[in-house]
């Protein structure tokens, strides 16, 4: 497919490592974004890159540290993540998610307090214990998804932002272009990885995608003494020290939103800070003095199993539809992969992804949505 | 998992929330004259009204340059709280009168958000603002609010501006007026507007060495009255110059140079070039605010119960265009700073980073990034200040952005060859004031809260690893870590 032309509809982490992998691959991409990349949330994430619940996982683990390099543009990529105890029920959850990963061969190792304190130097005395994954890491979502951008660009790819993509033009049974309101862009593929948009584009293919969008929190304090460890985890919130040692921060009760077909109205940040840091101030005591000086939201789609949709359509058959549901940050480098390969070859090379096909959903009721509650608040 | 259920989402943050503490007909953020004036009204119409001003802040929060751009230059009278307090009633009078009309007054305490359901978000239980004092963070409920926030100092970099002494004509009004509590003794007044002319005057009058005012433009700027005061006190004005260079010691600034190669001795150089009015709270709650170059910059636009009054609606439009008069100050400032001059203060973003668009020092720069700067960016869409902020991290530091939004914001303007109206605001965002993890932390919050916290969405199938999916493994995982989530 070298010299062909593929349009991307979406211009965050996912959309842009497509991207990126296609014009390694020699294919001509142009990216279409709302707005600028990365700006909703692959942009506003806690960086995490340990997702070993997904059939991208090794693949995840694989290319991670050597993005650095890859791209040509830093990313702040660690490895290794602790997860931190503070009570006995997280104690007990936590030793059977170490177990679990020593069943599956992957390397961790159980702390006790002075351990983790020693990797942790913030975490207290009042934690249980801890678990050392000697794998995953984290990353710098933003600095992130402007180097695939950048990359892309290195290799003649193109990225147009501030253009919604308003429909698609169709004919023998293949997406011919895009429309934007300024452009139409002809192609001979087409990835659909807008987020929460993804239904309202796909609708107009005529293609149902069950996804439902939602508000998360997080927040940040100003730099504390950078720790042996920054990807720590634990207390039911997730997060990491960056690179100039802030702590970032989220975790807890979302909310359902339904969102515009340009994206979210806005992305509000709510008195949701107060229980983020109540609960940061626990898991990592010794930063209890530490200002917050910044919370903020993001708005991710989640699909009905919670798990992404990576396919290639039967009609039209030259779309690939990829929504990461919530999880996309981390696995960013192999998703690209994967939907490259769909694009290109029409099956992944390198993992099996039926799990992530559309069709499992083919039974789902109209109102699942209102069904379970996923519902705005009205 | 069946994927046609009907249930609840028991992680949603549905009736989660706590309610606020106290709920007020009227809250005043502010109490300056207008706060004042404005809470002493509603109290006099029947209405509930608390009043709440963040002075004294703490001795650290002041050393942050929080609120006001102080430059290090407050005695050591500023780290008692006590004294403070007293100072601030001795100054504000009418402190005294609102307390007798019924009003409720807190000092010392924060508006750090406010928060109302709108676009994005539906779930507050009704709108209320935060609030934290030196203990603790709080919620309190309004019917109306007045934001009489005031206005705070726009600091403009120069060669070694990044030293004790450089501050805001606000900070030291403040200083002055207020706490008697400034440590400098010979100042150069930048500008020769109204703000610098008054500023300049002020010193006068405490007694202090005024050294120079330095005007950018080729003439004087302000009210012809107070110009001729200025003339009549024999301060000397420098016309058609800025700062070229500076010296400076452990203590700080000791003498600044001017673009004509003047040298002027001085422990302290006053940035009264222009006040922005502190439209934080508005922004962050995402209301409606409007560019007007008359009045200082980006107001609230109104809107009905959020009132705004005194400094923080506009300064008094006088026919001046702030904006032009500021945009010539940055203009000046990019001749004149080298490419190492720090820009943003907190996060030691030099100019050469920001306008090269590159990372901070302590990441790699790799030739690829080398090649990019503000030009490459400008080829993918116009300048956007968050997203600047993201990549070379000005902006991002503890202050908040209070030293270099606005300059960062007249910089892009210049460099992408844009007005400065075209540049959008960068977001402010809550907590607005630094609030450490401790005092922000909701320690109290609702059963409700803990319940429905899941460190995700709480979706069960959303974990389980593929291998086990469909093995005795599948129910244990969720047995152990999902039991009771959904129901």
């Amino acid at each position: 497919m070298s010299g062909s032309e593929v349009v991307i509809v979406g211009g965050g982490v996912t959309g842009l490592s497509a991207g990126w992998w296609l014009a390694r691959s020699g294919v001509k991409v142009t990216v279409l974004d709302k707005f600028i990349v990365g700006w909703e949330a692959s942009g506003r994430n806690g960086g995490g890159a340990s997702h070993y619940s997904s059939p991208l996982f090794d693949e995840e683990q694989r290319l991670w540290p050597q993005m650095d390099e890859l791209l040509g543009y830093p990313t702040e990529h660690q490895k290794g993540r602790i997860l931190i105890a503070m009570t006995e029920r997280q104690w007990e959850q936590y030793r059977f998610i170490a177990e679990r990963h020593t069943r599956l061969n992957h390397p961790v190792e159980l702390l006790d307090v002075k351990q983790v304190q020693e990797a942790v130097p913030l975490a207290g005395d009042n934690c249980f214990g801890g678990v050392h994954y000697k794998f995953g890491g984290h990353a710098n979502p933003q600095r992130t998804v402007q180097a695939y951008a950048w990359a892309l660009q290195d290799l003649g790819g193109k990225i147009i932002q501030h253009s919604p993509v308003t429909g698609f033009e169709t004919a023998g049974g293949k997406v011919t272009a895009v429309k934007t309101a300024n452009a139409t862009y002809g192609c001979d593929a087409v990835v659909v990885a807008a987020g929460p948009q993804i239904p309202q584009l796909m609708a107009q293919l005529g293609v149902d995608v069950p996804l439902a969008a939602a508000r998360a929190e997080m927040i940040i304090t100003e730099p504390a003494p950078m720790m042996p460890l920054g990807g720590v985890d634990g207390h039911k919130i997730y997060g990491r020290q960056t690179l100039r040692g802030n702590l970032a921060y989220g975790g807890g009760p979302h909310e359902w939103l339904d969102v515009d077909a340009i994206g979210p109205a806005a992305r509000p940040s709510t008195p949701l800070a107060r229980n983020l840091a109540k609960r940061l101030a626990e898991l990592l005591p010794k930063a209890a003095h530490l200002n917050v000086i910044r919370s903020w939201a993001g708005v991710i789609e989640n699909s009905p199993d919670g798990r992404p949709i990576i396919d290639r359509l039967t009609s039209p058959d030259n779309v690939v539809v990829a929504s990461m549901s919530s999880v996309g940050f981390g696995l960013s480098p192999a998703s690209g992969h994967a939907i490259r390969d769909l694009v290109i070859d029409g099956a992944c090379s390198f993992t099996n992804i039926d799990l992530l096909k559309l069709s499992r959903f083919d039974g789902l009721e109209k109102d699942w949505r209102e069904k379970r509650g996923w519902m705005p608040i009205a | 998992m069946d994927l046609n259920f009907t249930g609840t989402d028991v992680c949603a943050v549905n009736g989660t929330r706590s309610a606020p503490e106290a709920k007020y007909d009227l809250v005043v953020i502010g109490a300056g004259p207008s706060g004042i004036a404005a809470a002493i009204e509603g109290a006099a119409s029947g209405a509930s009204v608390l009043l709440v001003d963040e002075n004294p802040v703490s001795g650290a929060l002041m050393g942050n340059d929080t609120p006001l751009y102080f430059g290090g230059r407050m005695t050591a009278a500023t780290q008692n709280s006590n004294r403070m307090l007293e100072a601030i009633f001795m100054s504000m009078p009418d402190l005294e009168k609102a307390m007798e009309a019924g009003v409720e007054l807190l000092l010392g305490t924060t508006a750090w958000g406010v928060y109302r359901n709108g676009p994005g978000v539906q779930s507050l239980p009704e709108q209320v603002v935060g609030l934290a004092d030196a203990e603790r963070s709080w919620l309190v409920g309004f019917d109306r609010i007045v934001l009489a926030t005031g206005a705070r100092d726009l600091a403009i970099a120069f060669p070694g501006w990044n030293q004790p002494g450089v501050m805001g004509a606000a900070a030291l009004q403040m200083l002055l007026s207020r706490y008697g509590a400034f440590s400098g003794r010979r100042i150069v007044v930048l500008g020769s507007h109204d703000l610098a002319l008054e500023t300049a005057l002020l010193a006068k009058e405490h007694g202090l060495d005024v050294a120079a005012l330095v005007e950018v433009r080729d003439g004087p700027q302000g009210d012809a009255a107070l110009l001729a005061k200025i003339t009549a006190s024999g301060i000397v004005t420098y016309y058609g110059q800025s700062i070229k260079s500076s010296k400076g010691g452990l203590d700080g600034i000791e003498s600044i140079t001017l673009t004509d190669g003047t040298d002027i001795a001085c422990d302290t150089v006053c940035v009264a070039i222009g006040l922005v009015p502190s439209i934080e709270l508005v922004d962050a709650m995402h209301g409606p605010r409007a560019l007007n170059a008359a009045r200082g910059g980006y107001i609230p636009a109104g809107e009905p119960n959020v009132a705004a009054v005194g400094l923080c609606a506009g300064l008094p439009d006088t026919g001046f265009d702030h904006v032009a008069y500021r945009m010539d100050w940055v203009r000046a400032a990019l001749r004149v700073n080298t490419p190492d001059t720090i820009i943003c203060q907190c996060e030691e973003v030099t100019l050469a980073d920001l306008i090269g668009i590159q990372p901070p020092n302590y990441l790699p720069r790799p030739a690829a990034i080398q090649a990019r700067s503000l030009d490459t960016l400008l080829d993918d869409g116009p300048a956007n200040p968050d997203q600047i902020k993201r990549l070379t991290r000005s902006g991002m530091g503890v202050c908040q952005g209070r030293r270099c939004r606005d300059q960062v914001a007249m910089m892009l303007a210049i460099e992408s060859d844009k007005p400065f109206g075209t540049i959008p605001l960068a977001s402010h965002r809550a907590p607005l004031r630094p609030l450490p993890l401790k005092i922000l932390a909701e320690w109290d919050e609702p059963v409700a809260m803990d319940a429905a916290w899941d460190v995700w969405f709480g979706i069960p199938t959303q974990w389980v690893p593929v291998e086990d999916i469909g093995t005795e493994y599948q129910d244990a995982h969720r047995e152990m870590l999902y039991t009771g989530m959904y129901k």
